[in-house]
């Protein structure tokens, strides 16, 4: 038996790993990175449009600060959201960008004076300001009041990307590429590691850690219809719960992303519309302002993707011979705008579409983005429930993005969760009594389990096949548990789902060899992913409400009074064909910004009985401090910055908010 | 792209008969729309050079795989049908399908380029993939370019060297010249797919050859204000035959580019540059 010893295994080379990795490093810890593949074709490169932080250089960006995209995200998860993470969050995010522009990300810059902008449909100028020429630029995005979307022309997370895997490399940081993890090793609540395997050798190595930090991604793959990477299958979330210690988080909370290429599903940026973009129909029509007369095409992805599909079952859709779409009309933009910006959208409508995006309307429609759900953690990103677990990123319900997650916030929060976690990570690994006790032979009994896990597929008579389990799971939840979900559904959704795990344990392999075997890697792992899509599918049946992203049409309302809590999935025995679902409430009292309507969306609500309480308070505190400054005040209404590792905390320095900073 | 590069690649000599040169990347398609605008389903035959180096009993062969042409197919859908219905062994790397990750870079018809936004249409029925030589063969279709690029940046020190490793994270940022930040990240958008070294002449013959891709990480470097490195350091690690003299501006990887990067523009410049500190050095 191989066992590698390290004091952090990171699951996932993305820009989530990454900076945890550099972290502990930092910190004088050893960390070993898995990755399925080089980290640089990590997802988080497709993170196209930018990332949000409260920068305030661009003029449209002025007054903008920390409480406002505090406010932003909130709403934006539709109250569904950890407040105090949340905070946290927006306090680190104007340092993550700083940190990587210091690190080498080539930001796009502001230009001093006019510019032509397209702002409604209309061209517009306006005038950047002599002291923001050459600093980080921010451009609009969905949700948000103010431009704060930093960016990189629209490749900003390859550009984030490149420069934290650079950064890794230069901190000597081993990358064990085309390496998975399939286990997790643990004993009596405490995590130890995992069971890795190589996917060219096809051998299981044992990788025993302090601390073990998943940062695998999101789990889009489950859907027959996503923006996803194909790499993106919800392995790390599974390995977690089936652990069944610890718990996924809001699994239920699935986002799907108004424009993508109709029918690829591949991803054009939210960037064409914060940059002016226009959403049309088939007779051409502007249809957002009928619905959102306020936020129109950049009101938050739930409801612009609920908005269009609610147009397409009009009978307003586009159609081709795929089926049925909008129009995302960016040509008011201009040729050099597009060639130059949105350069991304330009070749991918060039080469998939075979269109040019200067004349030509691109054919859009909805489809799986982004998974707010993942392996439970508290505010160090720790697993409340298995010791030494740790998670960050989109694979973490850490919990700042609740049913909603807003454009440009999570490729902000990989790296602001990687920057968080990592400190506490390190402070974990510092403690004595976190020593790697565990005994070598009960590492070789969860290596012995795993090799007999696949020496049963490879040598079983199972009569499944994989790839065709795999392709029904997709087509139940795409059909089944998509943007606008009914009990009957997710009921049919739910049994079928169950019945193909259970056939999953059965399944037979044509190719029986032991080293780089695609059928093999999709055998396990349709095993694993029928667990995460049946707690997706079994949290939306549960849930009677519609919150965020999470829409039931015979639940249509939000329902705070019975439902302003947090589900967690926990997978009790190995022969389980459900998980068992356990609630987690939300305290009112201690919010800093009470439940209320989010400003675009449905304004019908069911409001808690203990919200007007908190309401009054907020709206006293508030009163009473009247002049006070706004940290004050903050600081008064919920108190987090005691939260925040210590290297992170303090003001953020702006245009019009300078700061003394005693050195 | 003209027939003196095509030449230099590294056309695949299966004992089953290399690819048919004449249908390179031209599109002798048959419309694929009928005149009611029905489709005319193409029947595609797809020729994979197969070699699994974990099983050296079975020598490299070309496979060939028959199946419909759908609609706005790519080799992305296509391959993953084959596999999924025909051949389940079948060893290739995609990840993004979306023309951004790299993963996918592979020979099509004698040139290499991203699989996963060639589309069929755009080729004849008769396709021939081969993997990207010059990298560690996997299996198949599979390479190992993630080694080799980890080598390459550690050789090359390829990473931002900070002037303050510890900036004051409160503060503003540092300005920058936008113009400055857009030339940076033309050259940052580099995907390092392999390509441009699976085309090169030097690099047949050159096994540590650091490539386009090393050199125009170094000029990206080297344009970067906030690099603390002189062209001393530069020279230190591209000044030789592997590095920036062992080009013979060929210019294949210019014209394989799938990101369109101005390769050799870069090269030359970095020659220009390098010569000129070989020529001042004390």
């Amino acid at each position: 038996m191989k066992i590698v010893y390290t004091d952090v295994l990171v699951i996932g080379g993305g820009l989530a790993g990454l900076r945890l990795a550099i972290g502990v490093k930092r910190r004088g810890h050893e960390a070993v990175i898995l990755s399925l593949v080089p980290p640089k074709r990590s997802h988080s490169a497709a993170a196209q449009g930018g990332m949000q932080a409260s920068l305030a250089n661009v003029i449209k960006g002025q007054g903008d600060n920390e409480d406002v995209h505090f406010e932003d995200t909130v709403r934006g998860s539709d109250w569904g959201a950890d407040q105090k993470v949340v905070r946290m969050f927006v306090n680190t995010a104007p340092k993550a960008v700083r940190e990587l522009a210091a690190w080498g990300v080539p930001w796009s810059r502001v230009r001093k004076g006019d510019r032509q902008v397209v702002i409604n449909g209309q061209k517009v100028t306006i005038t950047e300001r002599d002291a923001a020429q050459g600093l980080v630029a921010q451009r609009d995005f969905g949700g948000t009041k103010k431009w704060r979307t930093c960016y990189v022309s629209d490749g900003t997370g390859h550009a984030m990307l490149q420069t934290m895997s650079d950064q890794a490399i230069g901190a000597a940081i081993p990358v064990h590429e085309r390496t998975e993890a399939i286990a997790l090793i643990h004993d009596a609540g405490r995590c130890y590691g995992a069971i890795v395997r190589n996917l060219i050798t096809g051998e299981l190595v044992a990788y025993v850690a302090k601390a073990t930090a998943i940062a695998s991604g999101g789990a889009g793959r489950v859907y027959r219809v996503t923006s996803n990477a194909v790499i993106c299958e919800g392995i790390g979330s599974a390995l977690a719960l089936e652990t069944g210690i610890a718990t996924l988080g809001n699994m239920e909370a699935v986002q799907f992303h108004p424009t993508t290429i109709f029918p690829a599903g591949i991803l054009v940026t939210e960037g064409c519309r914060g940059d002016g973009g226009l959403l049309k129909d088939v007779d051409g029509h502007r249809f957002m302002p009928d619905y959102e007369p306020e936020k129109k095409e950049l009101a938050s992805r739930d409801v612009v993707s609920r908005r269009m599909e609610e147009h397409i079952a009009k009978g307003k859709g586009a159609k081709n011979r795929f089926g049925e779409h909008l129009w995302l009309d960016i040509t008011l933009l201009g040729e050099k705008h597009i060639k130059q910006n949105l350069r991304e959208v330009y070749e991918i409508c060039n080469y998939f579409l075979g269109i040019d995006p200067v004349k030509d309307w691109i054919p859009v429609r909805p489809a799986q983005h982004y998974t707010m759900g993942g392996v439970r953690t508290n505010h160090t990103g720790e697993s409340p429930t298995l010791k030494g677990l740790f998670a960050a990123g989109e694979a973490a319900c850490w919990d700042m993005h609740g049913f909603n997650r807003l454009g440009g916030n999570s490729v902000a929060e990989t790296v602001v969760a990687g920057m968080i976690v990592s400190e506490y990570i390190a402070d974990f690994c510092d403690r004595i009594d976190n020593e790697v006790d565990i005994p070598t032979p009960l590492v070789h009994d969860f290596l012995r389990r795993e090799q007999g896990k696949l020496d049963a597929l490879l040598a079983g008579h199972g009569t499944e096949d994989a790839s065709a389990i795999k392709a029904r799971m997709q087509e139940v939840m795409t059909a089944k548990v998509g943007i606008f979900r009914r009990g009957a559904d997710l009921q049919a959704a739910v049994d079928e789902l169950q019945q193909l795990l259970v056939k999953s344990r059965n399944i037979g392999l044509h190719d029986r060899s032991r080293g780089a075997n695609p059928e093999l890697v999709t055998a396990y792992r349709v095993q694993k992913m029928l667990k995460v899509a049946l707690c997706i599918a079994y949290g939306a049946l549960v849930r009677t409400e519609s919150r965020g992203a999470h829409f039931r049409e015979d639940f249509p309302r939000r329902n705070d009074a019975e439902w302003l809590k947090r589900t967690l999935a926990l997978w009790k025995g190995e022969a389980d064909t459900l998980p068992s679902l356990a609630w987690e409430g939300l305290d009112i009292g201690a919010m800093e910004l009470p439940p209320g309507w989010r400003g675009y969306g449905a304004k019908d609500y069911i409001d808690n009985p203990d919200t007007p309480k908190r309401a009054a308070e907020v709206e006293a505190l508030k009163a009473k401090l009247a002049g006070a400054p706004r940290f004050a005040v903050q600081e008064a209404l919920m108190p987090y910055e005691s939260l925040l590792p210590e290297r992170f905390r303090g003001r953020n320095e702006r245009i019009d908010e300078p700061i003394e900073v005693a050195q | 792209m003209n027939d003196a590069t095509i030449k230099i690649l590294p056309i695949a000599k299966s004992p089953n008969g290399g690819p048919n040169a004449d249908s390179n990347g031209v599109p002798s398609a048959t419309p694929n729309s009928g005149p009611n605008g029905d489709t005319v389903r193409r029947k595609l035959t797809i020729s994979v050079l197969r070699y699994n180096p974990q099983e050296p009993s079975v020598p490299p062969h070309l496979q060939r795989y028959d199946l419909e042409e759908a609609v706005g197919m790519t080799l992305f859908i296509a391959l993953n049908e084959i596999r999924e219905k025909q051949d389940p062994s079948l060893q290739f790397d995609f990840v993004c399908r979306a023309g951004i990750c790299g993963s996918c870079a592979m020979v099509i018809n004698g040139r290499p380029t991203l699989a996963c936004r060639t589309l069929t249409k755009n080729l004849g029925t008769e396709i021939t993939l081969a993997p990207l030589p010059f990298f560690e063969l996997i299996g198949d279709l599979s390479v190992n370019t993630g080694k080799w690029m980890r080598g390459m940046s550690e050789r090359l020190r390829g990473w931002l060297h900070m002037k303050d490793p510890n900036p004051d994270l409160r503060r503003t940022e540092e300005k920058m010249d936008p113009d400055l930040a857009d030339k940076i990240y033309e050259l940052d958008r580099c995907i390092e797919c392999g390509c441009c070294v699976a085309a090169c002449g030097t690099a047949r013959m050159r096994k540590d050859f650091v490539g386009a891709v090393g050199l125009n990480r170094v000029a990206r470097f080297r344009l970067d204000p906030r690099d603390a490195r002189s062209d001393q350091d530069y020279y230190d690690v591209i000044g030789d035959d592997d590095g920036v003299f062992g080009c013979m501006s060929l210019l294949a990887c210019h014209d394989v580019c799938p990101k369109e990067l101005p390769l050799a523009t870069q090269i030359a410049f970095m020659r220009r540059k390098m010569v000129k500190m070989a020529w001042e050095k004390p």
